[in-house]
């Protein structure tokens, strides 16, 4: 349930913003609400998700504090969108790990490692872990190919289930139709926003990120972090392909397709994750919410700790710390995938799902202005 | 006693849009440059922080303006509004200088936008800075910075010190301590005195108790104030001031743009004794919102009322504060606080006397009425769909006209016609001189920019060299 307080008070600033317009070149989130003269709970849940947080109309705000009207909208959408994530999140009993992000994160991630440890050790005993193992099959004297593959599976897809069902709640509740969602043109359109980061563009002015100038920094880190991302889950997928076809077993050569992708991914990833927490630990806190905050640097971290392991298994992939690390990997892995419907993670459905219901709007509204 | 600062080249009194162009112009050319602004750095900018775009002279089309806009025409305009109340001269000069502007905003950090949604009509007039009035002040103050213009917050100059016409020092309060400055120019960019309710009650009476002011409560004249003391020659009729219809439930100071009521065309409006007392179809609005501010200052107690119905609420842009809202004309009355039956005969009576006609919000329709008093000569269409809705109006001043003169080098000039060699004005302080009267959108950050640039620049010759 989103407060009522906050729903109040959201439904304040964004008919100050409406009146005022100033912002209209910004981003997304002022086009979209000028075609509104009411905002309930379902316009303020879409708004809150087309904002990406560039903090350009806080400080170009005439109303930002300490004016009377008060208006933050950078801060008031981060909390809507909190509340939206934990609202849409499925089972509803797992809603509270919204609550205390990075605790929860941590626990899970630490939970996983403390499995994993464990059951190597019953099974496998503890030479295993320090011994060397080296040539085809290595990784899997340590984890065995099934216990590896299919908890992994299993997790990526409940979470990705479940965060595509909290999408399609969301569609729904910001009174879309299913029918909808298959317009070619408004996919191309969300998806090219998305892959480029349109509105963390400013209207050409960049981000007033971490602080009131304006920057590109955060953009160029996000990309890092969004191709980095993308970068290792082709290696995986490749390497998964070679496994269940060709036969071809991990570790795999340093100039094969798998390794090369992992690599200079997990490198974007590491740059591009160590890039936004640097910049978040210098930010502004005045237009920021805290729970946000906490949900941001939990998932970055996770998302460091997850490259930064994944880089150490292939440089001392021969020695012997490769048992221990490998189990800290799957551990991290693990804890990014339980965590995907509970966590940051859950942004990229909501805010593609946010631009997609733009890109049909604003389409429909073309001939006529507001 | 006062604390003395090494002497400066360059003062300029004011952080708004003139005071800046005139620090950011002025350090360019050399000069050693103090800014002191009154306000603290979040509340910085002075009125420049409502506005949202400048009028300026272009010979074709560019991505954001959507066709030529020459001198001639830009002059014509400025005519219609000022009914020649102009200095034709300082008009012209300012109007050919704003074709620079385009191009000098950008450079010290300005971006530009599309005009915005709702203000089609200055398309091609005006350019639109992205994210408005507050974010071209930042790009400004971060300009002045990169530059090396030494800005102090919180910094109101009280008194200036003057010999026969000549500037000698100022001094201010800054963050509650007395402070002498010493320059060998100064620039007063500190906007008008519109904030001074005592001294606008000089030319209004009590009636100024009742005004809301539209923007910064830091634009108190003192620096007009100053400057006519020591025989600066006065420039603009100093019971004008720019007034337009608000919102009655306003902030008194610093509301901006929010707060106006676009609804006057598309229903009637009522004084308080719920009487009719001006035609509120007599043009389009952008054409008559500013002289409505002067008609409710004249009612009883600066209060009237914009009563209209269901029809008419998607026809207006939206504004800040919901409309009161009933379900009849009486419920309306009721909870606007005015007389159930007064209420219910006016608008009888002008329901009865709208004529049929064809209605049309973009043109001048022919919806009148016939035989009422005051007319509604367009928009006229009766007020008979539920909903009703009301809106109280207030009079709000967005600037003054009073100012000093100057020339075209920006100096001001002293009473005899004499020119001052070290003080130079810049923005509302002497915008009077080419907008005697009336307003045109997007102009007074024209005259700013323009005045300000040239004052930076003179003040920085007289003071290098």
């Amino acid at each position: 349930m989103l407060p009522p307080e906050l729903l109040k008070e959201g439904e304040r600033q964004m008919t100050i913003c409406n009146a005022c317009r100033y912002c209209e070149g910004y981003c997304a989130v002022f086009p979209a609400l000028e075609l509104r003269r009411n905002f309930t709970k379902a316009d303020l849940t879409y708004l809150a998700n087309l904002c990406f947080d560039c903090r350009d109309c806080y400080y170009a705000c005439q109303y930002a504090p300490p004016h009377e009207f008060a208006v933050n909208v950078p801060k008031l959408m981060a909390q809507l969108r909190t509340e939206t994530y934990r609202e849409f999140s499925w089972p509803a009993i797992f809603s509270g790990l919204f609550r205390r992000n990075a605790l929860a994160v941590s626990l899970v991630t630490f939970s996983a490692l403390a499995i994993i440890l464990l059951l190597v050790w019953l099974v496998k005993g503890s030479g295993v872990l320090f011994g060397i193992h080296l040539g085809e099959g290595a990784f899997y004297r340590v984890v065995p190919f099934l216990a590896m593959t299919i908890p992994a599976s299993i997790m990526a897809l409940y979470g990705l289930t479940m965060l595509l069902g909290g999408a399609l709640r969301f569609w729904r509740e910001t009174q879309g139709h299913l029918s909808e969602v298959i317009s070619i043109s408004a996919l191309w359109r969300a998806t090219k926003d998305a892959f480029s980061l349109t509105y963390l563009k400013g209207g050409g002015a960049g981000c007033n990120y971490p602080d009131a100038a304006f920057a590109e920094s955060r953009r160029w880190f996000h990309h890092l972090v969004f191709y980095g991302f993308l970068l290792d889950f082709a290696s995986t997928s490749i390497a998964a392909f070679y496994d269940h076809f060709l036969g071809w077993q991990a570790p795999y050569p340093y100039l094969s397709w798998p390794v090369v992708l992992g690599t200079v991914g997990g490198i974007g990833l590491l740059i591009g994750t160590s890039g936004l927490l640097v910049l978040k630990w210098r930010s502004d806190r005045a237009p920021a919410e805290a729970q946000m905050l906490s949900m941001d640097v939990a998932f970055l971290v996770l998302l460091l700790l997850t490259s930064l392991t994944g880089l150490l298994l292939l440089v001392l992939r021969e020695t012997a710390a490769m048992g221990i690390l490998l189990v800290i990997h799957l551990a991290m892995v693990a804890g990014l995938f339980l965590t995907i419907p509970y966590g940051k993670f859950a942004h990229v459905a909501y805010r593609y799902a946010a631009l997609v219901r733009y890109a049909i709007e604003q389409r429909r509204a073309q001939p006529g202005v507001s | 006693m006062a604390e003395h600062k090494s002497p400066g080249d360059v003062l300029v009194v004011g952080g708004g849009n003139a005071g800046l162009c005139a620090a950011i112009t002025a350090r360019r050319a050399g000069a050693r440059v103090l800014l002191l602004e009154s306000a603290t750095k979040d509340l910085r900018g002075g009125n420049s922080r409502h506005t949202r775009n400048v009028r300026a002279m272009h010979k074709a089309a560019t991505a954001y303006l959507t066709g030529p806009y020459g001198e001639e025409e830009f002059w014509d305009d400025l005519m219609q509004v000022t009914g020649g109340e102009t200095n034709e001269h300082l008009a012209r000069m300012t109007i050919r200088a704003s074709e620079e502007l385009g191009e000098w905003m950008p450079a010290n950090g300005v971006r530009w936008q599309g005009s915005l949604r709702g203000t089609l009509h200055l398309g091609r007039t005006n350019l639109f800075m992205l994210g408005g009035g507050k974010a071209m002040v930042n790009a400004y103050y971060n300009a002045a910075a990169k530059l090396g213009v030494e800005v102090a917050y919180e910094s109101e100059v009280r008194e200036l010190k003057m010999g026969d016409g000549e500037f000698l020092s100022a001094l201010a309060i800054c963050n509650g301590a007395e402070r002498e400055f010493n320059a060998k120019a100064i620039v007063v960019a500190s906007g008008g005195f519109e904030a001074n309710i005592p001294w606008l009650k000089e030319y209004w009476g009590e009636a100024a108790e009742n005004f809301i002011i539209r923007g910064t409560k830091h634009n108190q004249g003192q620096m007009l104030k100053e400057l006519l003391r020591h025989d600066a020659k006065p420039v603009g009729n100093p019971r004008g001031c720019h007034a337009v219809a608000l919102d009655a439930r306003a902030p008194k100071f610093d509301g901006g743009i929010v707060t106006r009521l676009d609804s006057v065309p598309f229903g009637i409006v009522v004084n308080k004794e719920v009487k009719r007392f001006y035609d509120e179809g007599e043009d389009f609005w952008p054409k008559r919102y500013a002289i409505w501010g002067g008609l409710i200052a004249q009612q009883p107690d600066q209060i009237a009322y914009s009563v209209f119905d269901a029809k008419a609420l998607p026809l207006f842009m939206p504004s800040v504060f919901p409309p009161v809202k009933a379900g009849s004309i009486v419920e309306l009355a009721a909870n606007l606080g005015l007389s159930p039956p007064a209420l219910v005969a006016v608008v009888d009576e002008f329901n009865r006397a709208v004529r049929p006609g064809s209605f049309d919000p973009g043109s001048l329709d022919s919806c009148r009425t016939e035989g009422l008093h005051p007319p509604k000569s367009h928009w006229a269409k009766a007020i008979d769909m539920p909903p009703y809705y009301g809106y109280p109006l207030r009079p709000g001043i967005t600037f003054t006209y009073l100012g000093v003169t100057v020339d075209e080098q920006a100096r001001v000039i002293m009473q005899g016609d004499r020119p001052s060699k070290n003080i130079f004005a810049a923005g509302e302080v002497m915008a009077g001189n080419i907008l005697g009267k009336g307003y045109l959108g997007g102009f007074g950050l024209t005259i700013g920019s323009v005045f300000g640039r040239i004052a930076g620049r003179e003040a920085a010759r007289y003071a290098t060299s």
